[in-house]
């Protein structure tokens, strides 16, 4: 079925176990985006230090995609370099617009390529990029601090 | 006038029923109430307008202007006794959401001693239950006045608590703004009380009519109010046209918004004079395909009766609550009795989001809104991040109620565990 592009099993298990959403009580930088057209919002919060992410946490509502992301984006941040994490997001950003032609690396993505069928549901694109985008955003706010 | 009302028969008039939906599915549209499907009739309607008589209308001297001009006013015509109303109360707008807007800017431009002019310690009412488009345009006429925004609150049945009424409405209040009936909850408000306490504190009432004009039959004299909107393609009309319909002594003394060709009497270098209503606020080269569109949906519903349409509507709004209400674990947001309710059923799954609701309904080729449905402050009442909403016209049927709630127990199944 269509639907199972859309949902694999790490998304779903992801969305039922989401990672590291619990905000940490400090941060290098905090960010509240909402996704003004299904009403779906998050807080993330990052920990970076010598260029170092050493912590992405976060709470929020949202859909299955939109959590299953987040949780998939924060885990795959952790540990990072800036330069590396930012480099990421990108590469994530180009699987998201390529319409269903490409599949993800996953030496680079990790469980990120399971959210590849993403890319063929326009109306999903924005619920996956939610928390990526909230991670670019605090990471650029954190470099400025 | 068809001898029965038959959905079936009336998919037929609707080529987009013909196409092949997701998993091979027929399509079963459940999305009127954000808008409508289009017959055949109101396509060709603006198709034959632009192959025959396109032209500027209330311009030129040739046949096709003339032609053009009698079809838009053919088309206000036909609105006219849609709404009951008088010729010259009939404004077309490109949508509900401009006729609100216009209207708000064309109050807020009144000079002092006009009865519109509104000022610090002055009052608008409006509800939770308003869609953006008739709270945004007030929130920012109170903000630039100094007037003040009050509102009626929603119960947890999703009705308006009217206890309050003489309060909310006092002695300051200039204009009552709301919804006919709420987009998300089906809710009908009930008007006549709020009117008369309008009206007897000297203050207008402005009627958000986009989700009862499509679905049951309105007179504007019989209801007593002073300014309504709707828009064509929630009422199987095309996009880009809309009315505001006014009183007419409340029109012709009110300041236009928009401004340029046709809207005047006389212009100089330095100053220009307002053409009457309706051309006072239709400034420019209207829209006069879509506006003849919008006449022809409406003669299509005339044909089918809108008593018919909303018993009709009425009736598949009983089967389906009395289907939803036998469900585990899912939750109708609004009145669950069918009483001064509309063709709008909102609900929520427990566990699963109401935008992973729609993928998979989608997949069986049942096409809903998903989200807070542009009322956002209702959603943040009501302790929602948003619900999954079926609407219900003209072409739905029993078997759409039945895929419908079979795609429900999809979902749920998709998402256990």
């Amino acid at each position: 079925m269509e639907l199972d592009s859309l949902y694999q099993e790490v998304i779903l298990d992801h969305y039922k176990h989401p990672l590291n959403k619990k905000l940490s009580p400090t941060f290098t930088a905090q960010v509240h985006h909402v996704n003004p057209s299904c009403g779906d919002e998050i807080t993330l919060n990052v920990n970076i230090s010598d260029g170092i992410v050493t912590s992405v946490t976060w709470e929020g509502v949202g859909c299955s995609i939109s959590q299953a992301s987040t949780s998939i984006a924060s885990d795959l941040m952790t540990g990072k370099n800036l330069d590396e994490a930012l480099k990421i997001v990108e590469s994530f950003s180009d699987l998201m617009s390529s319409k269903g032609t490409m599949a993800g690396d996953e030496d680079i993505l990790e469980d990120g390529v399971a959210l590849a069928g993403v890319s063929k549901f326009p109306a999903r694109i924005k619920c996956a990029l939610l928390g990526w985008m909230a991670f670019k955003d605090a990471a650029i706010q954190s470099s400025k601090n | 006038m068809k001898p029965m009302f038959s959905p079936a028969e009336i998919r037929k008039d609707f080529p987009i029923f013909s196409k092949v939906m997701r998993g091979g599915n027929r399509l079963v549209y459940l999305d009127s109430g954000a808008t409508s499907q289009k017959p055949r009739q109101v396509l060709d309607a603006e198709r034959n307008f632009y192959e025959q008589s396109n032209a500027a209308v209330h311009r030129g001297a040739h046949l096709l202007a003339e032609e053009a001009s009698i079809a838009y006013e053919g088309a206000r015509q036909v609105l006219t006794n849609f709404l009951n109303a008088e010729v010259d109360e009939v404004v077309f707008t490109k949508s509900a959401t401009e006729s609100i807007n216009a209207l708000a800017y064309s109050i807020g431009n009144s000079e002092n001693g006009s009865r519109f002019a509104l000022k610090a310690g002055d009052r608008i009412v409006v509800s939770e239950i308003e869609h953006h488009a008739n709270l945004i345009p007030w929130q920012l006429l109170a903000k630039r006045t100094g007037a003040e925004l009050v509102w009626f609150s929603v119960d947890p049945d999703g009705r308006l608590d009217l206890s309050n009424l003489e309060e909310l409405v006092n002695a300051s209040t200039k204009i009552v703004a709301i919804t006919h009936q709420s987009n998300v909850l089906g809710t009908i408000v009930p008007l006549k009380d709020i009117v008369s306490r309008a009206h007897a504190v000297g203050a207008v009432v402005v009627l958000d009519a986009c989700q009862s004009a499509p679905h049951f039959a309105i007179d504007v004299k019989a209801l007593d109010i002073d300014f309504l909107a709707f828009s064509a393609h929630k009422a199987l009309g095309p996009t880009g046209i809309g009315i505001l319909w006014g009183r007419r002594e409340f029109l012709n003394s009110m300041e236009p918004f928009l401004t340029g060709g046709s809207m005047i009497e006389s212009v100089t270098m330095t100053e220009a004079k307002w053409a009457p209503s309706p051309k006072r606020f239709e400034a420019g080269v209207p829209n006069m395909a879509q506006a003849v569109g919008f006449a022809a949906a409406i003669n299509y519903l005339n044909e089918l009766g809108m008593d018919n349409v909303a018993k009709h509507e009425h009736d598949l709004t009983s089967y389906a609550l009395k289907k939803f209400l036998q469900l585990d674990k899912v939750e109708v947001i609004g009145p669950k009795n069918n009483v001064d309710r509309g063709s709008v059923i909102s609900f929520t799954i427990d566990g699963i989001h109401p935008h992973d609701v729609g993928q998979v309904l989608d997949q069986y080729g049942v096409a809903v809104r998903t989200g807070h449905h542009c009322a956002w402050p209702l959603m943040r009442k009501l302790g929602l991040v948003g619900t999954t909403r079926a609407s219900f016209y003209v072409y739905n049927d029993e078997a759409d109620v039945d895929v419908l709630i079979d795609s429900i127990l999809e979902a749920q199944k998709y998402f256990k565990g």
